[in-house]
């Protein structure tokens, strides 16, 4: 399909950078108090979420799949946290079960796309539809309220100066670093995705690795729950509804290829700051929300395009 | 995955053929469920409900068989059911400022056209894999629906047009007399024109279609614009039907008419399924739901359902048909 492997990082550098610089630019210019330094410590804090579930993203984007089911899974971990807590008054019972949950999703799904050879949008396009009846199910479509503080007080709560969703949202950027770039689990994932046949023949099972990499993805699906449920001091039926399209977008943008298994884990974090900025800036011209999930969807067709033209040339 | 080594499909000249033992499966299965569903509950069979069943059997229809083309050639069309909520919003304020339900159903159709277009252009010119543009074009669509709308409803439609939707002819209802029309166009196109053998080739091998002479790029845009437009009828007649429009009306479509054409036996990596056989789909998924609903189970379950039967349908198919990987 194409001649050279890596493109290396540098040309990549330039088209997500150049587009978050272009947002801060015209948004800077033209939203009142966009540059103001309150503005954006809320646009990083807002993009703690989003953080946590593109990293996973990236890397089953980088295996040539998708999990459209993350935004659902979020949605129901969410409000597995908020029933579990308000039930035992334990915020840590709580964000198990939000993470067993999650895990549990995780295995499913990649265990479709690994074993059954479904295709991997619709294998999770299926586990979608699951996550959100049982959403549904759990909480009968009302909101869970009158969590205990504990669970709210974490998204405000600050360590050494920083907000905590900050500080987690950095360590998993670590983690999710070191794991792509210093470990054998990350040289399979860019085997994955570039050449699933020489992980065949050096003897390891690319089913187990794909597995892994979507149960990641459900690990911190769980965890983000976790911070959804503070956020909104509440769990609530489709709160993470189309989740997942903004953690998409972050990694498209971010210059990861959907059909060359090679990804950028730094370019998807300035994408979702580039997703975080968009969306704020609109806010801030009172753009109505609608409109802002409409320019997030634009955003994805134009890196997409880009991406299209880079491979062609 | 994107090697082109799957074998190749004889192309389906007729309903005769080895799909045909495919679609007595689907039959009977559908059968099965009437039995089992006759046996639980005394109303099943009551005329009332199996009208029910047809109407709502057939509006999943219309968005299923233009989707059943798409996925014919190995794409998929994930904005269906946003572009059924837009056209069905933008032909709603047509009828009410005009008064005249000709220019909305024009309206519908060509807002439902021209989403598909667009998806076509996005899939061949900017050669963006399907089902994420799609899904772009999803939020895309859904963002200007809800914006357009801004959380008003329309409603109160000139009963004639109602009568699209709602209305009986000879005791059937008038979505089933539509739903028999384009059921006939529909199997008529994809198994006798050589356009529709032409949308076959490009799913079973792009690439020896395009090396046989078939304009791969200009058959892609017509299926999604049959697609989109197939998504505008669905919504005149879901406008008839709920004489309303609202912008959230097109969020539950989307999963059941993807599970449609793959109960009925269309396959994801294209060149192998059948308009006929997505009827079936419907009708089997159709009646799925509506013993739920007879057997008072909570309507919170049917996406859960839905999604099962989504992925029970895929690996079912690939179990048959031992799909090479």
């Amino acid at each position: 399909m194409r001649e050279s492997v890596a493109a290396s990082p540098l040309r990549r550098i330039p088209g997500v950078a150049v587009m978050l610089a272009l947002l801060v630019g015209i948004f800077g210019s033209i939203a009142p108090g966009f540059l103001s330094p309150a503005n954006i410590s809320n646009v990083l804090l807002q993009s703690t979420i989003l953080t946590m579930l593109a990293l996973p993203m990236t890397l089953i984007i980088m295996t040539e799949g998708i999990d459209l089911s993350m935004g659902a899974v979020v949605t129901l971990t969410s409000l597995m946290v908020a029933i579990v807590s308000l039930a035992t008054g334990s915020m840590l019972l709580g964000l198990a079960a939000a993470i067993g949950v999650g895990i549990a999703f995780g295995v499913l799904n990649g265990w479709l796309v690994a074993r059954s050879g479904i295709p991997p949008f619709v294998a999770t396009l299926g586990t979608l539809g699951m996550a959100q009846g049982l959403c549904l199910i759990v909480s009968d479509g009302q909101s869970v309220v009158g969590i205990p503080r504990a669970v709210r007080e974490i998204y405000s709560a600050t360590l050494a100066r920083l907000p905590v969703p900050v500080v987690v949202a950095l360590i998993a950027y670590a983690v999710f670093h070191v794991l792509l770039y210093h470990t054998r689990f990350g040289t399979y994932i860019f085997a994955l995705g570039g050449n699933r046949d020489a992980l065949r023949y050096a003897g390891r099972s690319p089913a187990k690795w794909l597995i892994g990499v979507y149960t990641l993805g459900g690990l911190m699906a769980g965890i983000a729950g976790l911070f959804m449920t503070a956020r909104m001091n509440a769990g609530h039926p489709t709160a993470g509804l189309g989740l997942e399209f903004d953690a998409i977008a972050a990694v498209a943008v971010g210059g990861t290829s959907f059909e060359r298994g090679d990804g950028w884990l730094f370019g998807t974090l300035l994408g979702v700051i580039a997703v975080g900025v968009l969306r704020n800036g609109l806010n801030l011209l009172a753009l109505p929300s609608s409109l802002q999930v409409g320019s997030v969807g634009f955003l994805v067709i134009v890196a997409l395009f880009l991406d299209g033209l880079r491979s062609r040339s | 995955m994107t090697d082109m080594t799957k074998p190749v499909v004889a192309p389906p000249g007729s309903l005769v053929s080895g799909d045909l033992m495919q679609l007595l499966y689907r039959l009977s299965a559908a059968f099965l469920i009437c039995i089992m569903l006759s046996l639980l509950n005394d109303s099943f069979l009551s005329l009332g409900n199996i009208l029910n069943v047809l109407r709502q059997a057939s509006l999943l229809f219309f968005i299923a068989s233009g989707l059943t083309l798409v996925v014919l050639t190995a794409g998929l069309d994930l904005s269906v059911g946003a572009n059924v909520a837009l056209s069905a919003c933008l032909a709603g304020t047509v009828i009410q400022h005009t008064g005249s339900p000709l220019l909305g159903i024009l309206t519908g159709l060509l807002s439902g056209g021209i989403v598909g277009l667009l998806n076509g252009v996005m899939v061949t010119a900017l050669r963006i894999p399907s089902f994420i543009a799609t899904y772009g074009m999803l939020w895309v669509l859904n963002g200007l629906t809800y914006w357009y709308m801004g959380g008003e409803t329309i409603h109160g439609f000139p009963p004639a047009f109602r009568q699209i939707g709602s209305g009986y002819l000879f005791g059937l209802p008038i979505p089933v007399y539509l739903l028999l029309i384009f059921l006939a166009i529909g199997t008529a196109f994809a198994q006798r024109t050589i356009w529709g053998q032409e949308i076959y080739a490009v799913g079973a091998n792009p690439v020896a279609a395009r090396l046989s002479g078939i304009p791969v790029s200009r058959r892609l845009l017509l299926v999604y614009c049959v697609s989109g437009t197939m998504a505008g009828l669905a919504s005149i007649i879901f406008l008839a039907r709920l004489n309303s429009a609202e912008a959230d009306i097109g969020e539950s479509l989307t999963l059941p008419a993807i599970a449609a054409v793959l109960i009925g036996g269309t396959s994801l990596f294209g060149g192998v399924g059948t308009v006929f056989g997505t009827f079936i789909g419907a009708l089997i998924l159709t009646l799925v739901l509506n013993g739920m609903n007879l057997l008072s189970v909570n309507t919170n379950w049917q996406p859960f359902i839905t999604g099962v039967i989504v992925i029970v349908a895929v690996w079912l198919d690939m179990a048959t048909r031992r799909h090479e990987l």
